[in-house]
């Protein structure tokens, strides 16, 4: 397993419009001057309506929505075509990270790994040159994450 | 020059990170690629499927090889109020071999880069009188295959110093910028995961070695900025125009990161 899966970022910039939301920062740890806090999880869902999994399942699939699967191998959507593996599988992942965890791996994995592939799939500020059809849009609505963190949750070994 | 060599150790670890998941890319590292690797650098060549590569091998079968005729053709016909074809200066498509390697190259009266389809472009203009030929018309993909295709077998070699060195900067600048809304840059898909498959796709280094390409998605032959327009909008990012300065710098950093690799245009390509 290679340094990129397991890094514990400190994060020396933590922005980014939604994660003033309520992301949850460990002790906050200093880099030299510069005062950084390394982000784990983010706590308070992003909608009062609680998250459907079955739905989750499909902004999972839809390579329009979540398109998961274009980096991730899931022996449950075995009937799905073509499972990327730029990023590790994700059987049992809700046995490794908590709802909170993925909510901010989901949201902004960034906050994690600055220089990671994977989108943020709840940014739609500091992006360059979006196309005007989705500009100002988050991959990804505040509902949609909510289904898909309700979906992760059911992926337990 | 400004060669980052951390992005070479990334590259390691993103082969490395990739070995362990894509059993057919770990097959082919261990291949002896002959030509198409130079250092730690392989064509697309070397991630294409085996029937891919066989077409390519074979100049009966490539379908790129239309276009190098479309370019032949024209070679010899006079167009343009001047009266003149490409052979009434250039004699034999011979003169042409070795020309491409060194393209985009930096040209003094443009205080610009200048790349293959616009030198072609500025003998029909200046030396023949004639108009230009459109981005993506088979006249100035059939006749820039068919320049380049001189070259076959020859490594790349862009100059990236002297005058051409800020462009060079741009187009680094480019390759690492993050954009669109998917936020990725040509580095998270070129540099870190080649070998990797991205759903359907098997990402390789994202080289321009073998441009124009035939692409069995396009069902025909592209320019290198084509490519690039569909890198930029598969991220959800507005693209730049063909021929742009943006992307003239931009060809000239993906040349170099290609540097020594051999021309094999036209190659084929999914
Ligand atoms: C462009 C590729 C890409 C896409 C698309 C992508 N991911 Fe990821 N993902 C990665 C990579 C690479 C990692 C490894 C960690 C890193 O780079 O930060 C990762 C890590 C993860 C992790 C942590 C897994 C672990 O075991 O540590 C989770 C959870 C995750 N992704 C969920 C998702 C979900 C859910 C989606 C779809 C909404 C998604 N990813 C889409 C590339 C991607
Ligand atoms: C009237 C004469 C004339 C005609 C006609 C002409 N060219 Fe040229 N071409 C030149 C001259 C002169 C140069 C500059 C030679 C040099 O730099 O050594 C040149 C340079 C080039 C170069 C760059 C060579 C290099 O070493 O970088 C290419 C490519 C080229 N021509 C292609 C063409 C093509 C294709 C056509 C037909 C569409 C054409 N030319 C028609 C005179 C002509
Ligand atoms: C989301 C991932 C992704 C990003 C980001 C991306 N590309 Fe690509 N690119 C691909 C895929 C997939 C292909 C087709 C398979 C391959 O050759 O990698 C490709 C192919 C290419 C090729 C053709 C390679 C060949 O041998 O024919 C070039 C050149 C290229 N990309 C350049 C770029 C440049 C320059 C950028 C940045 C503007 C970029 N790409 C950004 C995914 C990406």
């Amino acid at each position: 397993m290679s340094k990129k899966y397991t890094t514990p970022f400190v994060a020396a910039v933590v922005g980014g419009a939604v994660l003033s939301l309520a992301a949850v920062c460990a002790q906050p740890v200093s880099a030299g001057t510069v005062e950084v806090a390394a982000m784990t999880e983010m706590k308070d869902p992003l909608t009062k309506q609680p998250g459907d999994a079955a739905k989750g399942k499909g902004v999972f699939a839809n390579r329009k929505l979540g398109n998961c699967l274009a980096c991730h191998k899931l022996e449950a959507m075995k009937e799905q075509s073509f499972h990327g593996e730029v990023g590790p599988p994700l059987d049992g992942v809700a046995s490794r990270y908590s709802v909170a965890e993925l909510r901010l791996r989901v949201v902004d994995p960034k906050a994690l790994n600055p220089d990671t592939i994977m989108p943020s799939f709840y940014k739609s500020e500091g992006l360059h040159r979006v196309l005007k059809k989705f500009a100002g849009k988050p991959i990804l609505d505040a509902q949609q994450v909510e289904d898909l963190l309700a979906y992760l949750a059911t992926l337990k070994e | 020059m400004g060669i980052n060599l951390s992005r070479y150790a990334l590259f390691g670890l993103a082969l490395a990170l990739t070995a362990g998941v894509a059993a057919n890319a770990v097959a082919d590292e261990k291949k002896n690629w002959g030509a198409y690797q130079v250092e730690d650098r392989r064509s697309g060549y070397t991630y294409a499927a085996p029937e891919t590569r066989a077409m390519q091998d074979d100049n009966f079968q490539n379908p790129g090889m239309l276009w190098a005729e479309i370019g032949e053709e024209l070679w010899n016909k006079a167009d343009g109020e001047a009266g003149k074809s490409c052979a009434s200066c250039h004699k034999g498509p011979e003169s042409m071999k070795g020309v491409a390697v060194s393209y985009p190259k930096y040209v003094a009266e443009k205080k610009n880069l200048e790349n293959l389809e616009q030198r072609i472009n500025r003998c029909r203009t200046d030396n023949m009188k004639a108009k230009e030929w459109k981005y993506e018309s088979k006249e100035l993909l059939g006749m820039t295959v068919f320049v380049r295709h001189q070259s076959l077998g020859m490594p790349m070699n862009v100059k990236v110093d002297g005058e051409a060195a800020p462009f060079f900067k741009k187009g680094e600048e480019f390759y690492n910028q993050r954009r669109g809304q998917l936020d990725m840059a040509c580095k998270h898909c070129h540099e870190d995961f080649p070998g990797a498959q991205l759903r359907a796709n098997v990402l390789s280094e994202g080289q321009g070695n073998g441009f124009p390409v035939y692409r069995l998605k396009w069902n025909g032959v592209g320019s290198l900025h084509r490519r690039f327009r569909g890198c930029n909008k598969q991220v959800r990012s507005s693209a730049y125009g063909y021929g742009s300065d943006e992307y003239l710098a931009l060809e000239l950093y993906v040349m170099w990161r290609g540097r020594g690799l051999p021309v094999e245009t036209p190659a084929v390509r999914n």
